[in-house]
């Protein structure tokens, strides 16, 4: 058997009380069958369009769901069910998030402080000053606010707090948002250092293009599931599984930059079976069932058909 | 370079100030105008053998045939030379009136100030920590009434329950009666204080409450404050940390953006108390046409909430790096 992964998310189901007109309530369903599996030293690229759940997956990981989230499914970290309280009890120590934006730092407080936490001791401050060294953040930098960083220095001091919890797993959410393909390559290196040095790292991102670059495997998410894992390079030679992986990489500017017609259902009205389905081109009768996912070229993919 | 900044600034204010003043006389001076008050009968007074001619006399005299402008600028003129001119109330100058005035309302507005601000603040931030749990909500109810009830009703209500029915505190005055000044302690004038500002605390206390409580769940929902969380920090510690660093700022700002409604909430407070401060010369002059006192307190109360709003700016200047670093980067570069 397989070792499991450090981090391993099994049937995650996420879904918010909503009121409807009136007083109204109902359950809305946004994540349904998530699933995905994490090994130390490499890097998953969780890609997928907006509202496809790539952001709740990791904040259903760090316990950080409003209160009228349930959360169903599983999620394991070394082999340990996560419950809420133990969630807690790991973030920011063995889990660890990275922000997309400045606006995740607290604008009052100079970015060196916040680096270094609530608890800084005489160890903090020198592993904060290590680090900045490391990310070649000038040493006044530590002294500034965040509203005074540039977009490369906020990516950088974002990353500086995941590093210096020496938290095991990283949590990147969309890393290289607005930034241009030098600095997202360069913001992408970082994550890429950290794999080698034996961390685990989940990438979020829309940009799959270039998240395959630095990704060992990525996990395509649609309207709340997991769709397809698959090895990352597999992705780049063309040879995704499941038709929304394919078109997704025929999408590309460099494969032939050909969208496919119609847009990712809301959760509120999900179709049966198959929830690509009705932008299928292959789709049948057979898909209206519960699609199962299943192994195919060390990969997963949740298609019955396959090749 | 640093001084020059400090210079302009500090001109900027000054000009506003002085537009201000300006501004606010020429306003009352018409607004006084125009009223139906007869300066001459009102220095008369009860007097009754005044005769038409001697009215006449008088009114030539002070200038009152003269066209408006001509009066305003004799009135704005001796002003600047500091003389208010004498009240007719109370027979001595306007300035002098003013000053001891403002003396014993200082005490009463210091003390109901500094009360609403540390009680509204802590309630305010118990309130943001409990959002949406009964807590919340009961304080939330208590601070929405007390924001209704009129100050004057508050006052008579205190009076009512402390004075008459415990004998806790005494029915008026900021001093006993049939006592000579110089043997007043300083327990007798605090005891005399308590009611009244209590009152005008009443006041701002439930706004500055809710206010707090508005700006701390906003604080609470920020993305950084759910990435301290994902960092690990506790609930405590996200107070103390990024919690009270963001509110204090616009707390301290609200808190003295308030003279304005302090002082207007005193004449009230004082009227019900009895109280001799500035809040009660003012009305009395209103009642009694005292035109110079009125003009004396209306210019001064001007100066008070402009001096209260520019305290407030400059703290925040002082305080928030992202308007003083900014700015002063600003003028370093040029």
């Amino acid at each position: 058997m397989e070792k499991e992964g450090i981090l391993v998310v099994k049937e995650l189901s996420v879904s918010f009380r909503m009121y409807d007109k009136g007083l109204e309530q109902y359950e809305l369903e946004v994540i349904s069958n998530l699933n995905l599996d994490l090994k130390p030293g490499e890097i998953v690229a969780v890609a997928g369009a907006s509202g496809s759940g790539k952001s709740l997956l990791a904040h259903a990981v760090m316990g950080l769901l409003p209160g009228n989230a349930t959360v169903g499914g599983e999620i394991r970290y070394r082999g340990e069910v996560l419950t809420q309280k133990r969630k807690e009890a790991l973030r920011g120590r063995e889990i660890a998030l990275v922000p997309q934006s400045v606006a995740y730092l607290d604008p009052l407080m100079r970015v060196g402080n916040q680096v270094r936490g609530n608890r800084p001791d005489e160890g903090r401050r020198k592993a904060q000053k290590e680090i900045f060294r490391r990310f070649q953040l000038q040493e006044r930098a530590e002294k500034l606010y965040p509203f005074q960083l540039s977009g490369g220095m906020a990516r950088r001091v974002l990353v500086s707090t995941a590093v210096i919890s020496g938290a095991r797993v990283i949590l990147a959410d969309e890393p290289t948002p607005g930034l241009d393909l030098e600095m997202a390559v360069e913001a992408l290196k970082v994550f890429r250092e950290l794999a080698d040095e034996g961390k685990a790292v989940i990438l979020i991102t829309h940009d799959i293009d270039l998240a395959v670059h630095v990704a060992d495997r990525i996990a395509v998410f649609y309207a709340g599931t997991t769709l397809e894992l698959m090895k990352a390079s597999d992705f780049q030679e063309g040879k995704a599984r499941h038709p929304y992986t394919r078109a997704l990489w025929e999408a590309l500017p460099q494969n032939g930059f050909r969208p496919i017609p119609g847009f990712q259902p809301y959760a509120k009205a999900l179709p049966v079976g198959c929830l690509f389905g009705p932008r299928c081109p292959r789709k049948t009768k057979a898909c209206e069932a519960e699609i199962p996912m299943r192994k195919l070229c060390g990969g997963y993919v949740r298609c019955i058909y396959g090749d | 370079m640093k001084k020059n900044y400090y210079l302009k600034f500090a001109g900027k204010y000054l000009l506003r100030m002085v537009t201000l003043l300006i501004a606010v006389s020429i306003v009352s001076f018409v607004l006084v105008s125009f009223s139906p008050v007869d300066p001459v009968q009102q220095y008369v007074g009860s007097v009754p053998n005044v005769s038409a001619e001697q009215r006449e006399k008088i009114a030539e005299y002070w200038g009152l045939n003269d066209p408006p402008v001509e009066r305003f600028l004799a009135w704005g003129s001796s002003i600047l030379k500091g003389d208010f001119g004498v009240s007719l109330l109370y027979r001595r100058p306007v300035l002098d009136i003013v000053r001891e005035k403002f003396a014993v309302s200082l005490a009463l507005m210091l003390t109901s100030w500094l009360l609403s601000g540390i009680l509204g603040f802590t309630l305010g931030c118990l309130m943001g920590v409990f959002n949406g749990r009964w807590t919340d909500k009961i304080l939330k109810k208590l601070c929405l009434t007390m924001c209704s009830i009129p100050t004057f009703w508050i006052g008579i209500v205190f009076l009512i329950l402390f004075s008459v029915k415990l004998g806790w505190f005494p029915m008026g005055m900021s001093v006993p009666m049939g006592v000579p000044t110089a043997e007043v302690t300083i327990w007798q004038r605090i005891h005399h204080l308590i009611l009244p500002a209590l009152t005008l605390s009443f006041l701002s206390f439930a706004g500055v409450a809710l206010h707090t409580r508005e700006k701390l769940v906003d604080v609470l929902e920020s993305d950084y404050v759910l990435f301290a969380r994902a960092r690990g920090e506790s609930q405590w510690s996200i107070l103390k940390r990024h919690g009270l660093r963001n509110i204090l700022l616009p707390a301290v700002t609200m808190q003295f953006g308030s003279f304005s409604e302090l002082f207007g909430g005193s004449v009230l407070a004082e009227n019900v108390f009895s109280y001799p401060g500035l809040g009660a010369a003012a009305s009395a002059a209103g009642m009694s046409s005292d035109v110079p006192l009125l003009l004396g307190i209306t210019l001064f109360s001007a100066l008070f909430v402009f001096i209260g709003n520019m305290l407030a700016d400059i703290i925040y200047r002082i305080v928030d790096p992202q308007i003083g670093e900014g700015e002063r980067n600003e003028s370093y570069g040029k």
